[in-house]
């Protein structure tokens, strides 16, 4: 009994909601510190591709981009995992605080890819295997959102919504397997690790990139886990109390 | 575990049967979507033959989705969906009975017509008969993976779009390489490596299905 | 044998219930009360074990019902406001898949005498589409006339019946508290029944 008492106090939204506010500001100077370093290396210093001209440079939004959307995807399983087997309140809100900012970035992803592609390969849209798995990414995005919105009582919305993602998340592979089998047009992976292609500042641009991003999907994360604590909690006694205070 | 299966199978197949007209539509639109692809693309006999696995399989997803969000919906209105999660079974094997149900009135009729109108597409009798096994072995991957959808648009407004919008993803391993199967007998690659993957699709989906959509449909219950 | 403890009950953002609690033993019927939206509904649905409760606990035998699973719902017998028969199917046929379903005995005569028993006679085979409201109910309530589990939980048994059916009813049920089982329900007009100790609990 004590152990559940204690897991409900850390993820109490009355105990969570100040923690996030106090943080957003911090991950958001990160984010925007990130985000400079890594469009000065990439904008200014990483050499111009001899293939590819100024052109590849959108790589820099292209690549983080897709990353967190993938990234984001995995945290929100991970948070629907532990709100269906502990049955904890604020797992549900961040995956659904985290959703909109998971199909922002495959947005993103599949929008700079497009602009990418037409100088590349002379077309907005090539039926790639990747291409293709981030718009189906961009599918579970969207399902997720609309089926959580679809449902009125909010803890129900949580658990259907899990359900969905441990379900998505088991297909992902599956799914991105079968469309790589399907077709494999793509030039290979940019980043290796072992043996990178890519001069070591475009890789140094890139990572830093993938931080701005990264902090960033916290801090709105966060100020909108914070909303949703809000109104669902706003008729329990720590929100009217909040509220009180704020109005005097 | 075998009997309870075999009951749900029986009672919802005596069900299909005195609502016959239920079957025949989704068929009927299988065949006509099917039908019109040559009507909006010209008759070409080397252009059909080309699209055919594409076309025929994309319309048996859509004829699938068609009885999809009935499933679980009668069950629920009238209550018995409330007695079976009450039974002293496990709920997901009420749940694979009534996949099994599910694809014996629409995967297996669909399976059935599909060479007739395979031959329409000017398809070769090899590619004709990979056709159908693929279709036999891969809609019940579409009735698994749809009842999970099913059981999470249980009772909300709007449920049969948004159950597409949610199923219709998860479908695309299955058209892959249930089309995929076709093309490669067409183009004398041989089929049988699309048709292994395929039937490993429909052993996951039906042992993992089953279990998802009554843990969704428990949720819906509550 | 079933016991309730400190259970709290919350619908969206509405309280309908906490710190509720009772115990029932062999051959007691507990009458749940209390006006519209009081939380009956919710506290059965808790009962049969499809609603968890937001707090406390509810145990048969000594046992939490979410361990025992199965094991509870083997000796657990629902009647909810709806009536869990198919249209399509008769009144035989529906007896017999429900029973079938369920894992329970049921053979065509002690089916066919149970109809009988609910005044459905001759109405067998008879889809049940073509049967008025209250003779859909009967096929529902004929369930009970075989039904030997130990605990039976039911919704608003008593609406839509006749004086003739709620005395008929109230027999069942009395019978089934002789034989030494227990019995949640929900009414808002309280029924004599025949036999048994008789609780009331009045949710407000």
């Amino acid at each position: 009994m004590t152990d559940r008492f204690n897991l409900y106090r850390y993820a109490s939204p009355a105990t969570f909601y100040p923690l996030a506010g106090a943080l957003i500001p911090y991950f958001a100077a990160v984010s925007v510190v990130f985000g400079l370093a890594g469009l000065w290396l990439g904008m200014l210093v990483a050499p111009t591709d001899f293939q590819q001209g100024e052109g590849y440079r959108i790589i820099f939004i292209h690549v983080p981009a897709s990353w967190m959307s993938m990234f984001i995807y995995l945290v929100m399983a991970f948070w629907a995992a532990i709100g269906l087997a502990f049955n904890t309140r604020l797992s549900g809100m961040m995956a659904q605080a985290l959703a909109p900012t998971g199909a922002l970035m495959a947005f993103l992803s599949l929008w700079t890819g497009a602009l990418w592609g037409k100088p590349m390969w002379g077309t907005w849209w090539v039926w790639d295997a990747r291409l293709t798995s981030e718009l189906i990414l961009l599918f579970l995005y969207i399902g997720y959102m609309a089926l959580t919105a679809a449902i009125d009582d909010a803890r129900r919305a949580d658990k259907a919504g899990g359900i969905l993602l441990l379900v998505g998340v088991v297909n992902i592979p599956i799914i991105y397997f079968s469309v790589k089998w399907w077709n494999t047009l793509h030039q290979g992976s940019s980043v290796n690790l072992t043996k990178s292609s890519m001069a070591e500042t475009m890789l140094w641009g890139m990572l830093l990139m993938a931080m701005c991003f990264w902090m960033y999907s916290i801090a709105v994360a966060f100020a909108r886990v914070r909303t949703i604590m809000l109104e669902r909690e706003r008729h329990t006694d720590w929100v009217k109390a909040l509220l009180a205070g704020d109005e005097k | 575990m075998l009997k309870i299966i075999l009951a749900v199978v029986g009672r919802d197949l005596k069900l299909a049967m005195r609502r016959q007209a239920d079957i025949v539509s989704a068929l009927f639109f299988f065949v006509i979507v099917v039908s019109l692809f040559p009507l909006g693309i010209g008759p070409e006999p080397d252009l059909l033959r080309k699209l055919a696995p594409g076309v025929l399989w994309v319309a048996a997803l859509l004829a699938t989705m068609l009885s999809l969000p009935r499933l679980f919906a009668d069950d629920h209105r009238d209550g018995t969906l409330e007695q079976l999660a009450l039974a002293p079974h496990p709920l997901g094997l009420v749940v694979t009975g009534k996949v099994i149900a599910h694809w014996l009135v629409s995967g297996l009729p669909l399976a059935l017509i599909a060479p007739v109108l395979g031959v329409q597409f000017d398809l070769s009798g090899d590619a004709l008969l990979v056709l159908t096994f693929a279709i036999l072995i891969g809609t019940p991957a579409l009735s698994g993976i749809g009842a999970i959808g099913a059981a999470l648009t249980l009772g909300l407004r709007g449920g049969g779009v948004l159950l597409s919008l949610l199923v219709l993803p998860l479908y695309i391993p299955v058209l892959i390489f249930g089309a995929g199967a076709v093309d490669a007998t067409v183009t004398g690659l041989g089929g049988e490596g699309h048709l292994s993957l395929l039937g490993a699709l429909t052993f996951a989906s039906l042992g993992f299905a089953p279990w998802a959509s009554a843990a969704a449909l428990k949720i819906a219950l509550e | 044998m079933l016991e309730a403890d400190n259970l709290e009950c919350v619908r969206g953002e509405r309280r309908l219930f906490a710190g509720l609690g009772f115990r029932l033993e062999a051959g007691e019927l507990l009458y749940l009360q209390g006006r519209n939206g009081a939380g009956k509904t919710s506290l059965l649905r808790m009962l049969i074990g499809l609603l968890p409760p937001e707090n406390g606990e509810i145990r048969w035998r000594g046992q939490g019902i979410r361990k025992l699973g199965e094991d509870y719902r083997a000796e657990l017998c629902y009647l909810g406001h709806l009536n869990a028969i198919k249209e399509e199917l008769t009144p035989l046929e529906n007896l017999l898949a429900a029973a079938h379903l369920a894992d329970e005995e049921l053979s065509e005569d002690e089916a066919l005498d149970a109809l009988e028993q609910v005044g459905l006679a001759g109405r067998e085979d008879l889809a049940c589409k073509y049967l008025s409201q209250g003779q859909k109910r009967r096929v529902a309530l004929a369930r009970l006339v075989k039904e030997r589990r130990a605990l039976w939980i039911l919704d608003e048994p008593f609406v839509a019946l006749d004086v003739a059916a709620v005395g008929w009813l109230a027999g069942i049920v009395g019978g089934h508290l002789q034989r030494g089982g227990l019995a949640v329900m929900t009414t808002h007009q309280p029924v004599d029944i025949p036999a048994g100790q008789v609780r009331e609990l009045r949710l407000s």
